[in-house]
């Protein structure tokens, strides 16, 4: 077992690097580079430009940019008397600028030890503002999760114990409904009615406007939480309850299960204890797919509902160009996706000791 | 009793057209199949009378006297059954069934023509990787691991941070990023295809590689491919529209039924049919194209018997 983690964790190595290759060089394709923004901007006088370019490293090759980005410069151009200017460099010149003086020494560290810059439009340093969402984001994936679950995995338990009856028929037909209802027109239909013509709800946000220490706990607004849950919910739902209902038309023709039927099992023991129990496991499987669509779909539900989390921090950066935020989101869900994926896997081992030898 | 073989008779003139008759091809079965499929029907109408709506958007709106670009703050949020405008007109007082059409074009263009690329390069990618297996295929899974890796709408987050896309990048980016479920659909089929009798066959009387791909395993990914695209264009549908809707993809005043939404937050008091019809036509074609996916592999199962 513990064999087959670590294989699946080195597995799982180069494609995280593989990501922060990509997002990087998506980055570098913006006109000027992710960091010209800054340095190219005509207001700053050409001396002082030239000094923040070099400084920035925006003329320096793309690999050691991007080894920049990842590692960090501080151990690139090192100071060791103190003087804020690098005495000992490697990878760049210690003078870039051509101008005679070292360049002042690396301060980064680097995204792979949590250093994401700073944001161009805050201020700020990238992680605290993630960190910040993370919270957020999370009870509202989770809320939804478990939503998710509780409608999905009765109906498609009951689906497949009454397959083509017209509860499968109804909730078959649901089920499409649900995955091509766009989300975000659901979730403005839903704002339209239950808080500008009913008045019942809050029309967004995490809770009331508090003036300091964050919000109640979640039970005192549970209101808040009601129809962005509800929006992000349905497609879960929907897919959630097709997977069960599959993987409980397997298990229904096990043999197991016709014998307890035969040996006079009240018929609903069977199907809930026998049956369902087992086709649960191959949920396991589900987890990493199910954190990619949540995820995905709270970019949408955040920015509908004003919900103060990662997806809809990730769509204010990238109208405002703030490229270090949005990379950071980027690899923030990737990095959920790539766990997500990877504890799917071991589940699945720990239930299924076939998986380890293949 | 009479009744009884009545239900019988019944039952068996139900299934009897549904079985393969002898020496008939599984397409010549699959549109006999479909042919009796009303829900597969209705939806392959509808979606038609909506494209051809679309196409016609220039015709309609010249008919009706109205233009979805002309503005008249006078008459802004008109609502529908405004003499003149069947749906009333938007913010800006332009027509708002004018302003339907032409985002149907938009929408409906953007969604297909990225579908067919994606599935060009989903089904070549396949059928090669399927086939030659090794590196190649090694290569190709790892990079279908790590762009599934990265939650699809955050991919388009980052690129639409920095080409910034209009109707035409968008069709590019989202062709060339939707293929990776194809081509693993594709893939697995081929790779039983390939040890397929014909295919040894083929191999025999000296068929090159190429040939056995594209013409011998190709044709037998038929059914696969054309629901393939029927769903992926309705996912499309759904991605670009959220995209527009964000900001992210089509601007304005271009208008496709995604970034018709944008500002809706801002039309709940005066215009709640601004809000509610773009949403609906996003739905409704979605849902036929999903609709007509099932049906035609329903139809072309061969194990389908009874349904």
């Amino acid at each position: 077992m513990i064999k087959y983690t670590i294989r699946r964790l080195i597995q799982a190595i180069p494609i995280f690097f593989g990501i922060t290759l990509l997002s990087y060089l998506l980055m570098t394709a913006a006109p000027g580079g992710p960091t010209s923004a800054l340095a190219m901007d005509p207001r700053i006088p050409p001396q002082q430009r030239q000094a923040m370019a070099a400084r920035l490293g925006v003329n320096d090759p793309w690999p050691v940019q991007y080894l920049r980005w990842l590692l960090g410069d501080d151990w690139m151009r090192v100071d060791t008397d103190g003087d804020g200017l690098a005495d000992i460099a490697r990878l760049i010149p210690l003078d870039a600028d051509g101008d005679g003086r070292p360049e002042p020494a690396g301060r980064r560290k680097g995204i792979l030890r949590g250093d994401f810059g700073e944001s161009f439009f805050q201020r700020r340093p990238v992680i605290t503002m993630i960190e910040e969402k993370i919270g957020p984001t999370l009870e509202l994936g989770l809320a939804s999760l478990i939503v998710g679950l509780v409608i999905g995995l009765p109906v498609g338990i009951i689906a497949a114990v009454r397959r083509g009856g017209w509860f499968d028929n109804v909730t078959r037909v649901l089920a499409v409904m649900f995955n091509a209802v766009p989300v975000f027109w659901l979730g403005l239909i839903l704002l339209m009615i239950f808080s500008f013509r009913l008045q019942l709800l809050p029309s967004g946000g995490q809770c009331g406007l508090v003036l300091s220490g964050g919000c109640p706990p979640i039970y005192q607004r549970l209101e808040y939480l009601l129809l962005p849950t509800l929006v992000l919910s349905t497609g879960a739902i929907a897919i959630y309850s097709r997977y069960i209902r599959a993987s409980m038309l397997d298990v229904i023709h096990q043999d197991y299960m016709r014998t307890a039927l035969s040996k006079g099992l009240p018929g609903k023991d069977v199907w809930f204890k026998h049956g369902a129990r087992n086709a649960l496991i191959p949920l396991a499987t589900f987890l990493g797919p199910a954190i990619t669509g949540l995820l995905s779909g709270a970019v949408i539900t955040e920015t509908i509902f004003s919900w103060p989390g990662l997806g809809r921090l990730g769509v204010t950066a990238v109208i405002q160009q703030d490229f270090p935020v949005v990379m950071a989101v980027v690899i923030m869900a990737s990095i959920a996706t790539i766990l997500g994926f990877l504890l799917s896997d071991i589940l699945y081992a720990i239930i299924d000791p076939r998986i380890r030898f293949d | 009793m009479t009744t009884q073989t009545q239900t019988q008779i019944k039952t068996l003139k139900v299934r009897a057209p549904e079985e393969r008759r002898l020496g008939e091809s599984l397409t010549t079965l699959a549109l006999r199949r479909l042919r009796r499929d009303k829900l597969t029907l209705l939806a392959i109408a509808i979606l038609l009378v909506l494209t051809a709506l679309s196409i016609l958007a220039p015709v309609i709106t010249e008919q009706l006297g109205v233009s979805a670009t002309r503005t008249n703050a006078q008459i802004a949020f008109a609502p529908p059954g405004t003499p003149g405008h069947i749906l009333g007109t938007d913010d800006l007082g332009r027509d708002h069934l004018a302003r339907l059409l032409y985002a149907g074009q938009v929408s409906l263009s953007i969604a297909f023509i990225s579908a067919l690329l994606s599935l060009g390069i989903g089904v070549a990618l396949g059928i090669i990787t399927g086939f030659y297996g090794g590196i190649v295929d090694d290569i190709v899974n790892w990079i279908i691991a790590t762009l599934s890796s990265v939650p699809y709408l955050f991919l388009l987050l980052i690129i639409s941070a920095v080409l910034r896309p209009g109707p035409a990048t968008l069709i590019i980016v989202l062709g060339f990023l939707g293929w990776m479920g194809t081509t693993r659909l594709v893939r697995g089929e081929t790779l039983s295809l390939r040890e397929r009798e014909f295919v040894l066959s083929a191999r025999a009387i000296g068929a090159s590689p190429l040939r056995i791909m594209f013409g011998h395993i190709l044709p037998n990914l038929f059914s696969v491919i054309v629901v393939t695209l029927a769903i992926d264009i309705g996912s499309l549908i759904l991605v670009e529209a959220s995209l527009s809707y964000l900001g992210l993809g089509v601007k304005p005043p271009t208008p496709t039924w995604g970034n018709m939404l944008t500002n809706a937050q801002t039309f709940f008091t005066k215009g709640g049919h601004l809000v509610v019809m773009p949403g609906l036509l996003i739905f409704i074609t979605v849902l036929c194209l999903y609709i007509i996916g099932d049906g035609i592999r329903d139809a072309f199962d061969p194990q389908a018997k009874d349904r």
